[in-house]
């Protein structure tokens, strides 16, 4: 049998995965990175993003809101301030709380720096969902 | 001695009453079982953070960030005091405001600036004329994460611009169900754990040690605040859970006495009715 990598993904709210897997892509805050099994000890922030893991051969997605990406030993360990199993994210709820966020977004370009910053996160994670969504609907 | 239908309305509102705390008993028994649940539930976050920010605050010196860096001199204090937004839970809320005034007679030398989560310590806060920073009131049993980060945002915040030179937290540490402890607690500056060298792995950083850091403290501070207002809102409920079963207990009591008054009662008229038929057939011989 091939090496396997054990990814861990946890958030504040709870354990998500803990499950053996090939292969993990993650978005890095300086660039999305590919971790193998054997892969050297590493660690990094995360920016809002999707993750990928690979399970025989069949690729599984997450949405990342933020966090921390660990390597040590075959052992990956994902701290997310949020994060979401793609398969668990209801694409039309998705779609309308994008809408909603463009719209916020739209509002707040008038009003000051620190509100227009937050909707605009939010539309980001917003669009994130979407498309880590579709990728289950094909 | 009082009627006998006097009598028979107090044992009924009593039995009102205890069917009042019983429900809640029910209520609050099925609110401390969420409550645990989501404490577990952010225990193996929890552990793998404080690693992280243990191994990569091995790595960096104490200039690399305010929050590692004690302040030269400590004038103001920030003090976050968690309890329930209602009563009817025991000792749990007297706990806490005992802890804060214990607290603030300790450090009477620096100005104390408070922020205050539950209406009950707000309430005892504010009569007292105490500086509050800001209050929130508890998230409605079920806490988010959100909502901590929004604390946690605030204290940054405080701290960086020198509103506050040190941060504690006083909060009812969740011992069991029924055993809840207050507890002080100190944020900022974050003390790390010194010499846990020996299985740190040598970790490639990106981008490095010292703007991981920069990141990874906030959130630190972010979710030691979460997990308190878990410990907490399970804590609240578990106090409430054993105060109405006390309440029960003691309704049932009182209801025992009650009936046995009302039982005595009850004969003393049945004899007195007997003595006066007896006594008016007496007089008719």
């Amino acid at each position: 049998m091939a090496e396997k990598l054990r990814l861990e993904l946890v958030s504040p709210e709870k354990q998500l995965l803990s499950i053996d897997v090939d292969e993990v892509v993650a978005p890095g805050v300086e660039g999305e990175f590919g971790v193998l099994p054997g892969h050297t000890a590493f660690l990094t922030a995360l920016r809002i993003g999707e993750l990928i893991y690979k399970v025989n051969g069949k690729e599984e997605y997450v949405a990342i809101e933020k966090g921390f990406f660990e390597v040590s030993n075959d052992k990956v360990t994902v701290l997310a301030e949020g994060a979401e199993l793609g398969r668990e994210i209801d694409l039309e709820e998705a779609i309308r709380r994008k809408l909603e966020a463009e719209k916020a977004l739209e509002q707040m370009r008038h009003e000051d720096e620190i509100k227009f910053r937050k909707a605009e996160a939010q539309l980001r994670r917003e669009l994130l969902r979407v498309s880590v969504a579709e990728k289950y609907k094909k | 001695m009082p009627g006998m239908r006097d009598i028979k309305r107090k044992i009924n509102s009593v039995k009102n009453t205890q069917k009042i705390t019983k429900a809640m008993k029910m209520v609050s028994a099925a609110k401390m079982r969420k409550a645990q649940d989501a404490m577990n539930a952010a225990k193996p976050y929890a552990r793998k953070l404080t690693e992280l920010v243990n191994s990569i605050g091995s790595r960096v010196s104490k200039e690399m960030h305010p929050f590692l860096q004690p302040k030269e001199e400590v004038k103001s204090i920030g003090v976050i005091v968690v309890s329930s937004d209602r009563g009817l839970c025991g000792a749990f809320n007297n706990n806490i405001i005992k802890t804060f005034s214990n607290f603030v007679k300790q450090q009477s030398d620096k100005q104390i600036k408070v922020i205050t989560v539950g209406r009950k310590i707000d309430d005892y806060v504010r009569k007292r004329k105490y500086n509050i920073l800001d209050s929130y009131i508890t998230f409605g049993g079920r806490v988010r994460y959100d909502d901590a980060v929004a604390i946690g945002e605030k204290v940054n915040e405080y701290f960086i611009s020198d509103e506050i030179d040190e941060l504690y937290l006083i909060y009812n540490e969740f011992k069991s169900i029924v055993y809840q402890t207050p507890k002080v607690i100190k944020l900022l500056p974050v003390s790390l754990e010194e010499g846990t060298e020996m299985d740190a792995v040598d970790y490639l950083f990106e981008p490095n040690p010292a703007s991981l850091i920069k990141e990874i403290l906030p959130k630190f501070l972010n979710f030691n605040i979460f997990s308190v207002l878990l410990e907490s809102t399970a804590g609240e409920h578990g106090a409430r859970m054993a105060a109405m079963d006390n309440a029960t207990r003691n309704a049932g009591e009182f209801i025992r006495k009650l009936t046995l008054t009302y039982n005595k009662a009850r004969q003393a008229a049945i004899t007195k009715e007997i003595l006066d038929i007896v006594n008016g057939a007496e007089a008719l011989k």
